[in-house]
């Protein structure tokens, strides 16, 4: 079984972001991570494959400027290889221009599976895997709880607002995996010796034959007009608890009509 | 370009629209002369409310049969579309809103803005707002396709208000056969039991997260949720760790909520909780770090440990 798995190597989340003036993209020039909410992809999809008693995990990035931090990470967890698609006029791609590039990475790999985390933790579209899928004409399930393969069936549990739903269809598919459903594994020290050496294959978009106009900010087809500081909320009191801060709570709920 | 018709695609079950649905019809109807509606599957318990709220038609595609709706929505969408070209298509940030988004902008070859909070009419052209880094900026997007615009609202980013229209004319459209593409299929539903008032609707809110420490001490929010008449939520963290339901999951990826209080309980306060609770009128805060970013949205915060303060005040308001 081949799976691959769609990364994005994206900024620190834990550095404050901020966005560029002069373009309105989101500044990204430290260094690159691996986005934690496909890290549950990757582990996914490491399961899937020890469960299957083979196969091969292999990842898709796009990235500025070569980045491949992020994958170096999921190479360590286990993947065995990596493309990555980089190229300037990629420069402020929206949800469908990401997802056409990706789209023509994964086909050249030609995966049973294609995994994708639900949303990624700068960009949040929710959108790519599911265009992804469109551009390559594949059935998907989005929300995977849980993913059986058995055969040429895609067993899922997809998480619904009143529990879950059991999915299937066939393969070829591409799956979004939730955050939190498996416990990412740690790269070990051998893990991230040999990811050093696995090979990362980078691609620009003329190797891939797409037009540079129909992604990067052309393709996007939209502009920001303008970005506003929202209103602030005004921080209230603040009261450290001495055995009473209970008796606040009430008198706060009893003026609000609450109790 | 102007806008004159707008599309919603409309959510809901037997009972009628859901609640976003007809925040979006109410969103459209102030924005273009003509709001049409579209439901993949049957739209006919719809039509009254979503008449009600200003919609003119309700185009419906019949019964799915268990399919997974993205792939064959976009597909009868598409359709639909090239034959009625709306200006823009109106999706909430749900599921299946998302799937069908997805689909129908691949198959269309148009773009999607997602998340958005707001819409306006500058110059003839949709521009969405979106609100970023945790709310505090919000960036203004105009559509310069030459198709129309698609685009995903959060809930509650408008109010439902009817405006006493009636019953909107239900119309059947054909279903567009999406080939193995759209081979996924519904096997069974898993429903959990919900009792009390829900987060959707919910006067006061009390969420537990991380600082609870233990899957058990989630009791207490429930004990607290009940002697306030409140529904109870949570932090992501402890949803992913499997302490509570996703249903209770507050913040970006959960529940939009707007109730008149809000109790976050051991929760640190990342962005993607705030913009889930933020809009509440009132917010009470309990955490032991004085440091916690949920201290600077909160109307009342509490430094102090949610194994002393939340037992405390159950006490109290149980002897009142
Ligand atoms: C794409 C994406 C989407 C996300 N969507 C959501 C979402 O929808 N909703 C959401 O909530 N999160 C979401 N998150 C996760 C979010 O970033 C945070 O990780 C999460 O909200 C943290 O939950 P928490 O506050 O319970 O835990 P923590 O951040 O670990 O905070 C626990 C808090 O409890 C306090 N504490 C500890 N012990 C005590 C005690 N005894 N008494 C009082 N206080 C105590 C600590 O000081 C700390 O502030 C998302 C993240 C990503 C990347
Ligand atoms: N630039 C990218 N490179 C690789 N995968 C991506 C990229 N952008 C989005 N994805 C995949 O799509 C998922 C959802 O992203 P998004 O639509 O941005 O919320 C992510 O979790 C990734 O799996």
């Amino acid at each position: 079984m081949k799976v691959v798995v769609c990364v994005k190597q994206i900024p620190d989340p834990a550095l404050p972001g901020e966005l560029d003036p002069s373009t309105n993209y989101l500044k990204r020039d430290d260094k690159l991570i691996l986005d934690e909410s496909d890290s549950y992809g990757v582990e996914m999809a490491l399961q899937l494959v020890e469960a299957a008693g083979g196969g091969e995990v292999s990842l898709v990035s796009m990235a500025p400027k070569g980045e491949v931090s992020g994958l170096r990470t999921a190479l360590a967890m286990g993947a065995e290889d990596a493309v990555l698609v980089s190229d300037d006029a990629l420069a402020g791609s929206d949800a469908l221009g990401t997802a056409k590039v990706l789209a023509a990475a994964i086909s050249r790999m030609s995966p049973d599976l294609v995994l994708a985390g639900t949303e990624s933790s700068d960009g949040y579209t929710g959108t790519v895997p599911e265009m992804i899928a469109g551009v390559l004409d594949i059935p998907s399930i989005t929300f995977a709880k849980q993913i059986q393969v058995e055969g040429n069936t895609v067993r899922v549990q997809r998480q619904t607002e009143a529990g879950y739903d059991d999915v299937e269809c066939s393969t070829p598919a591409l799956v979004s995996v939730t955050a939190g459903v498996v416990e990412p594994r740690y790269p070990s020290f051998k893990g991230i010796m040999a990811a050093k050496k696995k090979p990362v294959e980078e691609l620009d978009l003329a190797a891939l034959g797409i037009d540079s106009g129909v992604v990067g900010k052309n393709g996007a087809r939209q502009e920001t007009v303008r970005i506003t500081d929202a209103e602030e909320r005004q921080a209230g009191e603040v009261i450290e608890d001495e055995g009473d801060a209970h008796e606040k709570i009430v008198e706060f709920l009893g003026e609000l009509k609450v109790v | 370009m102007s806008i004159e018709t707008i599309l919603v695609f409309a959510e809901g079950d037997e009972s009628g629209p859901s609640s976003l649905t007809l925040e979006l019809v109410t969103a459209a109807r102030s924005l273009a002369a003509n709001v049409e509606t579209f439901v993949a599957g049957d739209g006919t318990a719809m039509a009254d409310q979503l008449g009600a709220h200003g919609a003119s038609k309700v185009f419906n595609t019949g019964s799915l049969d268990g399919k997974l709706i993205g792939v064959h929505a976009a597909a009868a969408l598409q359709t639909h579309i090239e034959a009625n070209t709306p200006d823009a298509v109106f999706f909430g940030q749900t599921a299946d809103g998302r799937d069908t988004a997805a689909r129908l902008a691949v198959r269309i070859d148009q773009p999607v803005v997602t998340n958005n909070v707001g819409a306006s009419i500058e110059d003839g052209n949709l521009v969405v707002e979106e609100p970023v880094f945790g709310g505090t900026q919000n960036v203004f997007t105009a559509f310069r396709n030459d198709g129309p615009a698609l685009a995903l609202f959060r809930p509650k980013s408008f109010e439902a208000e009817a405006n006493g229209g009636g019953a909107a004319e239900v119309v059947g459209v054909d279903i567009v056969d999406p080939g193995t593409a759209g081979s996924a299929e519904v096997t069974g539903r898993h429903a959990e039991e919900r009792s009390g008032p829900q987060l959707d609707d919910a006067e006061v809110v009390v969420s537990g997260g991380r600082g609870l420490g233990q899957p058990e001490a989630y009791t207490m929010i429930d004990e607290l949720a009940g002697l306030l008449g409140a529904a109870s939520g949570a932090s992501r963290a402890i949803v992913d760790a499997g302490w509570v339901p996703y249903s209770k999951q507050v913040g970006q990826t959960g529940k939009v909520v707007k109730p008149n209080v809000y109790v976050a309980c051991g929760i640190s306060g990342a962005t993607q909780h705030l913009v889930g609770m933020k809009g509440s009128k009132n917010i009470i805060a309990i955490n032991k770090d004085p440091e916690a970013p949920i201290f600077g949205v909160a109307d009342l915060g509490i430094v102090g440990d949610v194994h002393k303060v939340i037992p405390a005040l159950i006490e109290a308001l149980k002897s009142r």
